[in-house]
């Protein structure tokens, strides 16, 4: 099967450039991080993240024929060859298929993406309806991957003051857990033109979600809690 | 080569379920931590786990602390120590609930406690009857604890070091540990992080195995730092089956499918388990599963083309108890096996899971060694806890949930003897001038080497030969067979050469690197199994069928030193609960 990767090592090159490879694959290799695994044993130079090998570490995104996903769901037959691969779109290459996350997890922090109750804790558990959990089915699922917010052209133009749609996930997330005491606090810090805001329905969020969440419907709903608190 | 250095009072290495729980006791408690991970810690594979948390909470029914650690203990089939079990499964509760007000999403039920699912050897009243006793969050629970237990650790400002591999500890001349020489994987560097304390939670090593569920980051890095600076290895010949990886891919289906009514079928459409164990049929602990369907397997009974793999059956659950209690895995079977199980069986089969055995420490997360005529020496300023640890609560076999319940209640236990040792010894000794000598001289010999094999080429006659001589079922002349081939391996994994020699991001260092642990880890395990002469949990012998508590209730220490092995006695005698007398074991 053939491949065309980006290479890139600031240790060696002065630019980056595609690399082709012909890959004989097992009869068992089904994922597209399978072949890449062949790569690296004819060439231990290419350098990409991988660990669980089942779509729930979030390691192994990247551009796969142009769109973004995660290479150990993906599978070889419905890819069209050769296949292309490319870094992340929009962050910082650090070394060939691996990018620079830090601004992704920085707007993620950003949200304080954790519980906060300030009640003493009851003895047992915070008691929760089933109808009240059911509230984070399809928020609390995210793995970070960054497939969302890397697709998003808001986030490529405003990396720095644009939440990006992980993040947003998230931060509902949180708004919608009913043991979550600090609502207005997160509308607060996301009321800016720039931190919600830059989100105009572009939608890329939802077509490169692996884990198939919807990021623009959550964000929908932060932007319905601003207007109902202003009036 | 003088080699930067940073200090702190505490370094933990892994960020998974143990390293971020006793993260979060240490930053709380405002001493200076670093906390090295491979990966970005959600990305830990604690992130996989996927049937739930075992812990006594009594929400479906009755239930007590006392019958969880009844069946522990029995699961473990009497390896396991009596203090450390009664310990975890006293504490499970108090830690679920912890982690339940630290933002938890888990399952629940219609009065909002937390909804609890039956699991494989876990019982009401000693035995009698299956309990619920498995808190989960759908089939996602470790997804939901690792993020949690991160998200807890935001908060708490803890100080990460993302993409640090820790390469050696280092000891003093006392046995001291005094910290780690680590790689910073984007730019190259070696560093030393002396360290006041040294905590090791560096989770599991089934890749050493060729069918694994494991992800690619479980490499033993905790336990070949641990054996190369004279530490033994406990109870390595214990490796977990879990009877139901994807057939072909290995990729885990949860047992939580079995606790939520799914069942397993032969190729004749017969539920087999019903023959093996008639009282808990599918829900018997996995050693005997694994085991069943192993024999399934070999006696011509298996499904498929080939014959080689049983089918867990769960249409019968219907659609909606499917999409409620196990999305994940509706999801794991159309894409690994092509099959919908709403409509049709997953193709399943045993598939190395977990490793019992690990670093040995006690239930205070405290690693001992035999020292001076004790068999349990503390080591000073050294702590393990998590799947990289021996406490020993799984003994020969592990129940399922209590992996979990493992990292939480030992991840803190750990942490709190660091926060003691630390109060009771204030200074800081001095690093021996010899403390990165070990970390040169292989990174210096992986940079010069010429004319070497390449590393994937030794890792997978690695792989290969741990899979074939140290299975489900294991043989005298096989073993012995084994014991050799992997010494010859480990011989060429100290000649492996890589092309990459980038200082950025160079992930062919990293792999050369991680196959170091590998080999000590699959060396250990070989040479263990081959020594142990009787058939206990999930070490099982041709030669010798039975469990031979008469000879064999004892721990094995293998030292890396000459592949020399050591014993020491099983704590039978809980903290405060009355002994578990061994007897014959059947579900």
């Amino acid at each position: 099967m053939r491949f065309r990767i980006f290479r890139y090592d600031p240790d060696r090159d002065e630019k980056p450039r595609m690399q082709d490879y012909d890959v004989r694959l097992d009869p068992h290799d089904r994922m597209l991080l399978d072949a890449l695994v062949r790569v690296k044993e004819q060439d231990d130079t290419l350098s990409l993240r991988r660990s669980c090998r089942e779509g729930v570490c979030g390691s192994d995104a990247m551009n796969i024929n142009g769109k973004n996903g995660l290479a150990c769901i993906t599978k070889l037959a419905d890819l069209k060859e050769p296949v292309e691969l490319r870094p992340l779109p929009g962050l910082p290459v650090i070394r060939d298929l691996i990018v620079d996350m830090s601004q992704f997890f920085k707007q993620y922090h950003s949200i304080k993406p954790y519980l906060v109750n300030d009640d003493p804790p009851p003895e047992k558990e915070r008691l929760q309806s089933p109808r009240e959990r059911e509230e984070l089915d399809g928020l609390y699922e995210c793995i970070l991957c960054a497939c969302c917010s890397t697709a998003c052209p808001s986030f490529w133009w405003n990396p720095d003051k644009f939440v990006g749609p992980a993040g947003l996930l998230q931060a509902y997330r949180f708004i919608a857990d009913s043991r979550d005491q600090a609502t207005a606090e997160r509308l607060d810090n996301l009321e800016d033109p720039y931190r919600l805001f830059r989100c105009h329905s572009i939608m890329n969020c939802v077509d490169a979600c692996p884990k198939h969440l919807n990021p623009t419907r959550a964000i929908g709903k932060i932007k319905e809690l601003l207007v109902k608190r202003a009036v | 080569m003088a080699l930067a250095r940073r200090s702190f009072d505490a370094v933990v290495v892994g960020a998974g379920g143990a390293g971020l729980r006793a993260a979060l006791q240490l930053s709380e408690s405002g001493l200076s931590v670093a906390v090295l991970s491979k990966v970005f810690p959600t990305r830990s594979h604690t992130v996989a786990a996927q049937g739930g948390i075992g812990a006594a909470l009594g929400n479906m029914g009755e239930d007590s602390w006392l019958w969880h650690m009844y069946d522990t203990i029995k699961g473990s089939d009497w390896l396991g120590d009596q203090d450390a079990i009664e310990f975890m499964c006293r504490e499970a509760p108090k830690l679920v609930y912890e982690l339940e007000h630290f933002g938890m999403p888990f399952d629940r039920n219609e009065n909002g406690t937390v909804y609890q699912r039956p699991f494989g050897g876990h019982s009401q009243n000693f035995g009698e009857r299956p309990v619920q006793r498995s808190c989960c969050a759908a089939d996602r629970t470790g997804h939901a604890m690792l993020h949690t237990l991160y998200q807890r650790n935001v908060r708490a400002r803890t100080q990460f070091f993302v993409e640090w591999m820790a390469l050696d500890l280092i000891r003093d001349s006392g046995g001291q540990a005094l910290g780690v020489t680590a790689l910073e994987m984007e730019t190259g560097e070696v560093m030393i992080l002396h360290a006041r304390a040294t905590l090791f939670a560096t989770g599991g090593a089934g890749r050493i195995f060729w069918s694994t569920t494991n992800a690619f980051i479980n490499t033993g890095d905790g336990l070949g730092m641990a054996a190369r600076a004279g530490i033994p290895l406990e109870d390595m010949e214990f490796w977990q089956f879990h009877p139901t990886g994807v057939a072909g891919a290995g990729v885990l289906i949860t047992e939580g499918v079995r606790g939520e009514g799914g069942y397993l079928l032969n190729k004749s459409g017969e539920r087999f388990m019903e023959r093996y164990a008639p009282n808990l049929k599918d829900l018997a602990s996995r050693d005997v599963v694994s085991r069943a369907m192993a024999t399934e397997i070999k006696d011509g009974r298996g499904a498929g083309p080939h014959g080689d793999y049983l089918l867990l059956k769960l249409d019968h659950l219907g659609p909606e108890v499917i999409d409620k209690r196990l999305p994940g895995i509706r999801e794991i079977s159309k894409k690994f096996a092509n099959i919908d199980p709403v409509k049709d069986p997953i193709p399943v089969v045993p598939t190395v899971h977990y490793m019992m055995g690990g670093i040995p420490a006690n239930y205070l997360g405290e690693v001992v060694v035999p020292q001076g005529g004790s068999p349990e020496a503390v080591v000073p300023g050294f702590y393990a806890a998590g799947e990289c640890a021996c406490a020993s609560v799984h003994g020969a076999n592990r129940l399922g949930t209590n992996s979990l319940t493992d990292l939480l209640v030992f991840g803190k236990a750990a942490a709190e003897s660091v926060i003691k040792f630390l109060k009771e010894n204030p200074g800081r000794k001095d690093l021996p001038k010899d403390a990165a000598e070990r970390t040169l001289a292989r990174l210096a010999r992986l940079d010069n080497q010429k004319n070497g094999e390449s590393v994937a080429e030794v890792a997978t006659d690695a792989r290969r030969t741990m899979q074939a001589h140290c299975g489900v079922f294991r043989f005298p002349d096989t073993l012995v067979e084994g014991v050799k081939k992997i010494r010859g391996i480990a011989d060429r994994a100290s000649r492996t050469q890589i092309k990459d020699k980038s200082r950025v991001f160079n992930t062919a260092r990293v792999e050369a690197l991680e196959l170091d642990n590998l080999i000590e880890v699959a060396r250990a395990s070989m040479v263990s199994a081959e020594a142990r002469k009787e058939s206990r949990g999930a070490h099982d012998r041709s030669d010798h069928h039975q469990r031979d508590d008469v000879n064999w209730l004892k721990h094995t220490l293998w030292y890396k030193d000459g592949d020399r092995l050591e014993y020491k006695p099983v704590h039978m005698k809980p903290l405060t609960a009355r002994t578990i007398e061994p007897k014959v074991r059947t579900y």
